[in-house]
């Protein structure tokens, strides 16, 4: 499915600086059942963010009004848990377009950058002072430019430079995904389904 | 060059590598259930695709299957909605569709192995990352995204770095009442949940040398837990003996050919790793977890860590342990069980039923616990009545549920209800996954038996040597 194109990306950040963020509390397993991909966003962090009763829980991040922007800023081993990709679909719907954390489980990353959301790779020094940024001013902007690779707190003009591949970072700039590449060598894909010896 | 296991079975599969970029790999076998293909197959859809290859996809309904009164309709309309479109959606593109009441049907891990699907050198996925338990017969197999499920069904490829390689050696002998479940949660607890992050795990030793194909399957099936990719072992006797015969195994010629190659699948005598971890097996003792992620585990008789002595941040540790309604330096013997799960593509095989009945046979459940039984197959079903085993479990007071995901993840009704404790031997404990506000300790199918049997938990062993003695 295609997605926006992503460039430079300057917005404030919601911070939740809690370590193992599971993919069962990014979408529980209960709102799994849809067979289209919409609404994903409403249920969002759900158990977190609102009580059995459906109203909002007053102290969780997305329900306080100080906090907005177009990052999420995660703590440690962000999206650990399942594969399943409706817990990105999730992050993406409800409009955050990256993701910071100073490490991601591997299932949740791949399929952030297959539906258009850019995790970004920071040290836990650089994570530390995202908070601490934010915590000091909730409206502080954080400026991802991928590109260049780099994101930058502007209060301070601290930056760090974070990795991706170049096929990715391409393919992200474009708003591609992988289906394209591979529909384009599917002879080559066939030819070499001949010598297999499963 | 010498290889490992794993450089074996991926550089095999590699179409192309892309400058900076991932490999193309190619995929032999790939599993599909209704949770994660519906929006996938929309996709194939919207572009107009079709399936290049239907003949190396299997369907299987398991995540949302009511494991009571299968013969009736679903219920919920939502999940009866998604088992209709899987069935729809295999119909239409020539997919095999083992949906709700086909004899076929089951948890898509425990069936794959079960029909000969999974075979050793092959290449494995499915939207699920418990799909690692087939790296237990020398496959490379891991968890994918729905995206990927369209690459893979449009294409049979997906894009993917090459993992780094990481070996665990456990030596030595298993003392009694440890199973490969407590292996696993071992490790696990060693590592954190992310320690095996980026990396493909093979298991070496004695250990898993002398395990049986259930026990490999158990192992494998949790690599993902420690955040590995996935896991596999090397095919041995124990794994030709296991797949020979099955309906998706190779025979006669084929079977000589394919036997000639599983052969060479063994990691090279000078071939290097990224990372070796290598443990006796007289450090494992039976497991719980006390937390809320799988690398929050201990020993059985041991008490509860303080924040100090573990890696990580207090807060997370503290959030956690106040979900759960524990404190530090609590010991785990003697709290309180409510819910006994028994099931998943973890803990849901022959063996593990096996287990349990050893211990239970001859006591009574317990009144105060609620106890799901579910078996991983109609073919594990059937063993479990074919073996006795259901009537000891009868004539301890326990009934037998219906094949699928069930509690696992508690998308069908078995929901663990909020506040509640149970003993699962699934394989993960996050908050609310077996239900809003359940509270879950993962163990092994011994300690689920000594939860169900006392009410609360209980060192497995006791009960093993009052049953010797
Ligand atoms: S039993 Fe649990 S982990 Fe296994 S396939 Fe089902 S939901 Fe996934």
């Amino acid at each position: 499915m295609a997605y926006d194109k992503f460039n430079i990306l300057k917005s404030s950040a919601v911070p939740l600086s809690i370590e193992n963020v599971d993919t069962d509390q990014i979408i529980p397993a209960r709102f799994l059942k849809a067979t289209e991909r919409v609404g994903f966003g409403d249920n969002l962090f759900r158990d977190w963010r609102y009580n059995p009763d459906n109203t909002p829980k007053p102290d969780f991040v997305l329900n306080n009004p100080t906090y907005s922007g177009k990052i999420l800023v995660g703590g440690k081993n962000f999206g650990s848990g399942s594969s399943r990709e409706h817990a990105a679909w999730a992050v993406y719907d409800y409009g955050f377009r990256a993701v910071v954390s100073s490490f991601f489980a591997d299932i949740f990353k791949n399929n952030c950058l297959n539906i258009g959301v850019l995790p970004v790779q920071v040290s836990p020094e650089f994570l530390d002072k995202i908070f601490k940024a934010i915590a000091a001013d909730p409206k502080t902007a954080l400026e991802i430019n991928l590109p260049a690779q780099t994101i930058t707190l502007t209060s301070t003009g601290e930056q760090e430079s974070f990795d991706i591949s170049s096929y990715k970072k391409e393919n992200m700039m474009n708003g591609f995904d992988d289906i394209d590449y591979l529909q384009n060598i599917k002879s080559e894909i066939q030819e070499f389904a001949t010598h297999l010896p499963l | 060059m010498s290889k490992t296991l794993f450089d074996k079975v991926w550089d095999k599969h590699v179409v192309r590598k892309i400058e900076g970029g991932p490999d193309v790999l190619f995929i032999d076998r790939h599993l599909i259930h209704e949770v994660t293909s519906p929006v996938a197959f929309l996709g194939l859809k919207t572009r107009g695709i079709k399936v290049l290859y239907p003949e190396r996809t299997f369907a299987t309904a398991d995540h949302n299957t009511p494991t009571i009164n299968q013969h009736l309709p679903v219920a919920d309309p939502l999940s009866a909605n998604q088992l209709k479109a899987l069935e729809a959606n295999s119909k239409e593109y020539g997919i095999s569709h083992w949906g709700l009441g086909h004899q076929k049907n089951g948890i898509v891990h425990v069936v794959g192995p079960e029909y000969g699907i999974t075979q050793p050198g092959a290449t494995i996925v499915c939207g699920d990352s418990h799909t690692s338990t087939h790296g237990a017969f020398g496959a490379i197999a891991f968890g994918i995204g729905t995206s990927e499920v369209e690459m893979v069904l449009s294409t049979q490829c997906i894009m993917q770095p090459k993992p780094k390689k990481m070996r665990i050696t456990i030596n030595g002998t298993l003392s009694r009442g440890v199973t490969p479940k407590d292996v696993a949660l071992f490790i696990i607890s060693k590592l954190t949940t992310s320690g095996a992050t980026g990396y493909f795990v093979e298991y070496a030793g004695e250990v898993f040398e002398k395990m049986s194909m259930e026990g490999r399957m158990t192992v494998c099936n949790l690599s993902i837990e420690m955040g590995a990719r996935g896991g596999m072992i090397a095919p041995d006797e124990t794994t030709f003996n296991y797949i020979q015969g099955r309906e998706f195994t190779p025979k006669g010629e084929a079977w000589d050919k394919a036997m000639e190659y599983w052969k060479t699948l063994k990691t090279d005598a000078d071939a290097v790793f990224d990372k070796e971890l290598v443990y006796n097996a007289s450090e494992i003792e039976p497991m719980i977890t006390y937390g809320t992620n799988p690398g929050m585990g201990i020993g059985i008789s041991n008490q509860i860590p303080d924040a100090e002595q573990v890696e990580g941040g207090v807060e997370t540790y503290e959030k956690s342990l106040n979900y759960m309604g524990f404190n530090e330096g609590d010991s785990m013997i003697g709290k309180p069980v409510d819910y006994v799960f028994v099931g998943s593509c973890t803990n849901g095989r022959i063996e593990d039923f096996r287990a349990f009945a050893s211990v239970v046979k001859g006591r009574q459940k317990a009144e105060n616990v609620t106890v799901w039984l579910v078996p991983g197959s109609h073919i594990v079903e059937s063993q479990i009545k074919e073996e006795g085993i259901l009537d000891i479990l009868t004539e301890a007071g326990f009934t037998l549920r219906q094949p699928g995901c069930s509690a696992c993840l508690a998308m069908n009704d078995d929901k663990i209800p909020a506040g509640k404790y149970a003993v699962s031997t699934s394989n993960r404990n996050f908050e609310g996954r077996q239900g809003p506000g359940s509270r879950t300790m993962l163990a092994s199918p011994l300690v689920a038996a000594a939860a169900a049997v006392t009410g609360k938990v209980t060192d497995p062993r006791e009960l093993m040597e009052e049953l010797v003695g």
